[in-house]
């Protein structure tokens, strides 16, 4: 088991479409972080930014941007990028700073101003670039890829277009109680239903849109915390940052083509299990100790799927789990009481560190009206395109 | 003027007709095939490298799973905006003997109403788009007919 780092202040800026630059929502996110952590921005040793690759060259060196937003202090700087998963890494940054040694207080801030429509690659003929590829040559936007994952868990599984559409109904109700989330209206089975169709067989309300938003943790050591007069806090125990192994026989964004597995024999679990595996392990739980998970919904199908990678069900029973449910606020463990992407839009490098912005106020039991009773331990799960895993698990 | 047939993306496929097939690389010491092709060095990490030589891919496989794109991909996707938007159905197709999965567009025509998993499907060659130079040549899986 790794030693422990705190949480000690978590801050958002509401998602949406408000037609402002990231730099905007990521200083608005860190002061509500510094503001909740009860800390001046001058006690911050470190800030980590999880870039965003839609802001020009300020959001490559995110870490540099927010840091002089909020006014030079001299503090020691990074910048990461991990696509979906850079929130994680960049907590993983700040973790690793402070069990290193090398700062007490790190401020983690991730943002992003999204456009409109599919996400597409950055310009330029590249044609040795997997992203680039699969646009020119197969015209594949991420939702299909989300549509091959839903129509083969119909074939094997045998789930059904009216399943998906209950993990938008759960999400929407749950996201209806937050007030960061973009999307604050309840959904019903009809309403999904009759959403026009994006990818074979998912429809509008089945797939995440794209936003804009930020969010900021507060991290420092255990000893700073209590020094803080915080002698509870939130803790963070895992963090999970692996990548793939060979052959790699899942078909991910943004490949044409998975490994082969004629010659090297696959390891007998998918790369998302391992996510969450590696997390477990270093935090010494399982998935029966969870309070709550944090899933990343890119569409209602998806989310069945992380059912399952984590452990909270067997292969083939999420649906199971979510009609019994379970998987509700409520239920024996709610995913996604945040609302979810279902109920946010993707904000890329904000949204992982949203996801434990949430496990913090539901572990310090300040989420208000989608409060999870007793809440104790708690699991974000993501994954980002081209190979990197992302889980964190946060415990009180 | 006849206009030139180029392939979107080069040494990815060749031939024509029944002679039409996909094109990876086979490691020489281990041999792990690549598709898109490995020119530089194998990917397995329990292999010490060896020369990657050009293979065709089997030209029948069968669907992992399927969609389709009901909205107008984005650029470098090249469409003609004057004109309305046709779909397009889109399927993973599981190699056999290779052990691995492809993607590839349908041909024309193929819907998914047209589709199951595990259908039999063969490669060929495909008309991407057309400008007034070149017509773009690609890949594209046609079901066979045939109940595996
Ligand atoms: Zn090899």
């Amino acid at each position: 088991m790794t030693a422990e780092v705190a949480v000690l202040g978590a801050g958002m800026h509401p998602w949406g479409k408000w037609g402002r630059s990231f730099v905007a929502y990521g200083s608005a996110a860190a002061r509500a972080a510094l503001a909740d952590a009860g800390l001046e921005w001058r006690q911050v040793d470190s800030v980590v930014g999880a870039d965003t690759v839609r802001g020009g060259y300020p959001g490559y060196v995110a870490g540099a941007t927010f840091a002089k937003a909020l006014g030079w202090q001299g503090a020691r700087v990074a910048s990461v990028y991990a696509a979906c998963a850079s929130g994680a890494q960049a907590v993983n940054t700040a973790r690793t700073q402070i069990l290193a040694g090398l700062a007490e207080v790190v401020l983690v801030v991730g943002a992003d101003a999204a456009p409109k429509g599919f996400f597409r690659p950055a310009g330029g003929d590249r044609p040795d670039d997997p992203d680039w590829l699969r646009f020119r040559v197969l015209g594949a936007t991420n939702p299909t890829y989300f549509g091959l994952y839903a129509r083969r868990r119909m074939a094997v599984h045998g789930d059904t277009p009216e399943d998906f559409a209950q993990v938008k109904v759960k999400n929407a109700a749950q996201g209806a109680l937050n007030p960061y989330a973009r999307y604050r209206n309840r959904v019903t089975a009809e309403e999904v239903a009759a959403s026009a169709i994006v990818a074979d067989p998912l429809r509008l309300l089945d797939i995440c849109a794209t936003s804009d938003g930020g969010a900021a943790l507060v991290l420092c050591s255990m000893e700073f915390a209590r020094r803080h007069g915080v002698g509870d806090p939130v803790r963070i125990r895992a963090v999970s940052t692996v990548t793939p192994r060979y052959p790699n026989t899942v078909l991910d964004l943004p490949d044409i083509a998975t490994d082969s597995a004629a010659t090297v024999e696959p390891a007998g679990e998918t790369f998302r299990a391992s996510i969450a595996r590696a997390a477990y392990e270093e935090a010494a739980i399982g998935p029966e100790d969870l309070s709550l998970a944090e899933v990343y919904d890119l569409s209602t199908a998806l989310e069945l799927q992380w059912y399952e990678d984590l452990g909270l069900c067997g292969e083939g029973e999420a649906v199971k789990l979510l009609r019994e449910g379970a998987t509700a606020l409520g239920g024996r463990i709610p995913v996604n009481a945040s609302g979810g992407l279902a109920s946010f839009g993707e904000a890329v490098p904000a949204q992982a560190i949203a996801q434990v912005c949430e496990l913090t106020w539901q572990l310090r039991g300040d989420a208000g009206a989608r409060q999870v009773a007793g809440a104790q331990v708690g699991i974000t799960a993501n994954q980002g395109l081209f190979g990197h895993g992302s889980a964190v698990i946060a415990a009180r | 003027m006849s206009r030139t047939h180029t392939p979107v993306v080069e040494q990815w496929f060749t031939g024509d007709g029944d002679g039409f097939t996909l094109l990876g690389t086979r490691c020489a010491a281990c041999a792990s095939v690549f598709f898109p092709r490995e020119d530089s060095h194998c990917r397995n990490p329990g292999c010490p490298g060896g020369d990657l030589e050009e293979v065709p891919l089997s030209r029948r496989g069968r669907v992992w799973s399927y969609t389709d794109s009901r909205y107008r991909p984005p650029s470098p996707y090249v469409t003609d905006p004057e004109l309305p938007w046709q779909p397009y159905a889109l399927i993973a197709v599981e190699l056999l003997n290779e052990r691995m999965v492809v993607l590839g567009q349908a041909v024309p025509g193929v819907t998914v109403a047209d589709l199951a998993v595990g259908m039999e499907v063969e490669v060929v060659r495909g008309v991407l788009h057309e400008d007034a130079e070149r017509v773009w040549t690609t890949w594209q899986w046609r079901p066979t007919g045939e109940t595996v």
